[in-house]
């Protein structure tokens, strides 16, 4: 890599964790303005672990991301539009309306979508390795889950039969300090939950995960042991939970010192230091950044404000897919429209998750 | 041809579908080397690699779960439970997992899950369970559940060519059984799902049933017939969903009274939603009240005494059908 395109990338990946923080605070403002009915899930402070990790991956992975996971999901490619539209329930939303949330995905373009029972996404992502692993593909699945889903049957059967099937898996724990008001103190006696890696037979690592740098160093090391077909590989990424659970906890149980130790170890600032430090960061190029930001969150707003909702006549509707036949995702010709799975049948358009079919959604 | 035991025909309509596709394959406990513990897929390992046979862990989670990932990627696998009580481990990849995915996501999940359902094989409270009503109450999840060696093949080729989550559940009490071996068809077949079929005509009275109870209903008809001069008509729903409302209402509206009989207890059961159905429906058609038989609000027992008196047989089915006659 060259000095220019490295240059590039860190500013790629410094505009990602922008992004992702501007979203993220501009869905608390719609919350709290009461325009997003349900609850909200943020991850200030995650950033370095979501992007970092996602920057390690290539065409053809497959992410499958939780909760405080938006950074992943941008860095891969999700609309930001199409998330707004999910938090403001939108006919038009990947979901229709029917779930909210970072509930979303797109298999034709590695994207699993998650359900609320933390833990069960990665038996989930076995099977998807599963078939990378049986097409003899050099792909590789990356699947997050917190430091409360490690307590979880689903953790335990997911990294277990990964690991006896070899599967290109890598398992990425965002150990971020509480699961709802439940320190890890509670939830398990282990000094660092890379630890349990030993107990499946993988190879486990802990890393800073408010350093983005640290976090593409480690997660990528995993992601190629997973690719070269040694089977997964554990990473935890401590971080912390600056805000609450959701948006309506206050979380006054976490010690102030504490949180305030972690807010001194926001991981945008530090990387904004980095960058700068480097003279990579100038004034002018990070207002240029900045701009880039706001445009892309205010169209999203806009555009899902301006969506419509769903129609209260569809609601026992797309229950069941209909016949037809069934295309191997990744497979060549997997997204003629002849397959039921290459378009949206509950609408007959591309899936809308994606910003490459920003252009689809425009259209509704 | 020779005739097939119910086994055999789940045997060959896997075997038939994983040649037929190559995104067909099937994962579960003891499904490989062994061949299941039942020996549905013996000799599988030996035609389709392990990579297409997969000998898991003991982890329904990770069986159910892995299989929703495969079938995210447009592969159809089989998931078997080695029992069916076993698929309550797994609960939360079908309820939460696969059959909301279509819906929320515009995924199809084609998806099987099998394993031996039901009891008559003094297997106790956790080898003989009868699950239907907890996915027959969930929304996108169709469940299946053959009575004839016919059947048994051709609603599994139907499930597996599906594109949805597909519960298969096979009564395990008939997988041997000598009078149910039969000549199937050599060319290939589907039995389509959510088609009931009336496996008996008559005018005096519907029963409508299912799995292994279809063949106690036969012989109380017959019973009946001979002792009573009654016309029992049997429908065997095969499908519960989607649920063939409309052979149900055809039969019902000639027959006038309704009989309902399933191997699961009695209270939620399929027969509460059928009685509802029928109640709403067909209230004018109706001569005399909706009737079940069906196994006691208790868990399933192991003495052989306590299960001879829990499962529904010819004798109680008879008992019952005398009282809606004499409406």
């Amino acid at each position: 890599m060259s000095e220019a395109e490295r240059a590039n990338l860190l500013l790629q990946i410094y505009y990602y964790m922008r992004l992702t923080r501007a979203m993220e605070d501009r869905t608390r403002t719609l919350f709290l303005q009461g325009r997003i009915v349900g609850g909200v899930y943020t991850a200030q402070g995650h950033e370095a672990t979501t992007v970092g990790a996602a920057m390690t991956l290539r065409d053809g992975d497959c992410i499958v991301p939780q909760h405080r996971d938006l950074g992943m999901h941008l860095v891969r490619g999700v609309s930001p539009r199409a998330v707004m539209c999910q938090w403001l329930a939108r006919g038009n939303a990947p979901t229709l309306g029917r779930d909210g949330q970072l509930h979303i995905g797109d298999m034709h373009h590695g994207v699993v979508p998650m359900i609320s029972m933390l833990g069960e996404s990665l038996p989930v992502a076995c099977g998807v390795a599963l078939v990378m692993k049986m097409r003899r593909r050099s792909t590789i699945v990356l699947a997050t889950c917190g430091d409360g889903a490690t307590s979880t049957g689903a953790f335990h059967e997911a990294l277990n039969f990964a690991a006896v099937q070899r599967l290109p898996v890598v398992f990425v724990i965002e150990n971020n300090g509480y699961a709802y008001s439940t320190p890890t103190s509670k939830q398990f006696a282990i000094e660092q939950l890379s630890q349990r890696a030993l107990a499946y037979g993988m190879p486990g690592e802990s890393v800073d995960g408010n350093d983005v740098l640290a976090v593409m160093e480690v997660v990528g090391r995993a992601v190629d042991h997973a690719r070269s077909g040694q089977g997964p590989a554990l990473v935890e990424c401590r971080t912390f939970r600056v805000r609450g659970h959701s948006e309506a906890d206050k979380a006054d149980y976490v010690p102030s010192a504490l949180r305030e130790e972690w807010l001194a170890r926001d991981p945008i600032r530090r990387f904004e230091e980095y960058l700068t430090a480097q003279g990579l960061l100038t004034a002018e190029s990070r207002r240029e950044i900045e701009s880039r930001v706001r445009a892309v969150v205010d169209d999203a707003v806009a555009f899902a404000e301006a969506s419509p909702l769903p129609d209260p006549a569809t609601v026992g509707d797309y229950v069941f897919a209909p016949d037809g036949p069934i295309a191997i995702v990744g497979e060549p010709g997997a997204t003629d429209p002849r397959y039921v799975n290459a378009l949206d049948t509950r609408t007959g358009r591309p899936f809308c998750t994606m910003s490459q079919v920003e252009e689809a959604v425009t259209r509704l | 041809m020779t005739a097939v035991t119910y086994l055999e025909a789940i045997s060959q309509a896997i075997r038939e579908e994983m040649r037929r596709d190559e995104s067909v394959f099937l994962l579960g406990e003891d499904v490989g080397t062994y061949g299941g513990a039942f020996k549905v897929s013996a000799g599988f390992l030996e035609e389709f690699g392990p990579e297409r046979v997969i000998d898991t862990p003991m982890s329904e989670t990770a069986i159910i779960g892995s299989a929703v990932g495969a079938a995210l990627m447009g592969m159809r696998p089989i998931a078997e439970m080695q029992y069916i009580d076993f698929i309550t481990c797994g609960f939360d990849q079908i309820v939460n997992m696969a059959c909301k995915m279509y819906w929320r996501s515009g995924i199809p999940l084609p998806l099987v899950i099998r394993g031996p359902t039901g009891g008559g094989t003094h297997g106790g409270p956790f080898h003989s369970a009868s699950p239907e009503a907890w996915f027959f109450h969930t929304p996108g999840i169709k469940v299946v559940m053959p009575a004839t060696t016919y059947d048994a093949k051709g609603l599994l080729k139907a499930a597996i060519r599906d594109n949805n989550p597909v519960l298969y559940l096979e009564h395990k009490l008939l997988y041997r059984l000598p009078e149910l071996r039969e000549e199937l068809p050599a060319e290939d077949y589907i039995v389509p799902l959510g088609k009931a079929i009336i496996r008996r005509y008559g005018r005096h009275m519907t029963i409508l049933t299912y799995g292994a109870m279809v063949h106690q209903c036969l012989r109380a008809a017959e019973q009946l017939a001979a002792e009573d001069g009654l016309a029992v008509e049997v429908v065997d729903l095969r499908s519960l969903t989607p649920l063939d409302r409309e052979t149900i209402k055809e039969s019902v509206k000639r027959t006038n009274k309704v009989l309902i009989v399933h191997e699961d207890t009695l209270t939620g059961g399929v027969g509460a939603e059928l009685a509802a159905l029928l109640a709403e429906e067909l209230f004018d058609y109706l001569d005399g009240p909706i009737m079940r038989v069906a196994a006691p609000d208790a868990p399933y027992p192991y003495a052989p005494s306590l299960e001879m008196a829990y499962l529904p047989g010819v004798e109680r089915i008879v008992a019952v059908a005398r009282q809606l006659a004499a409406y």
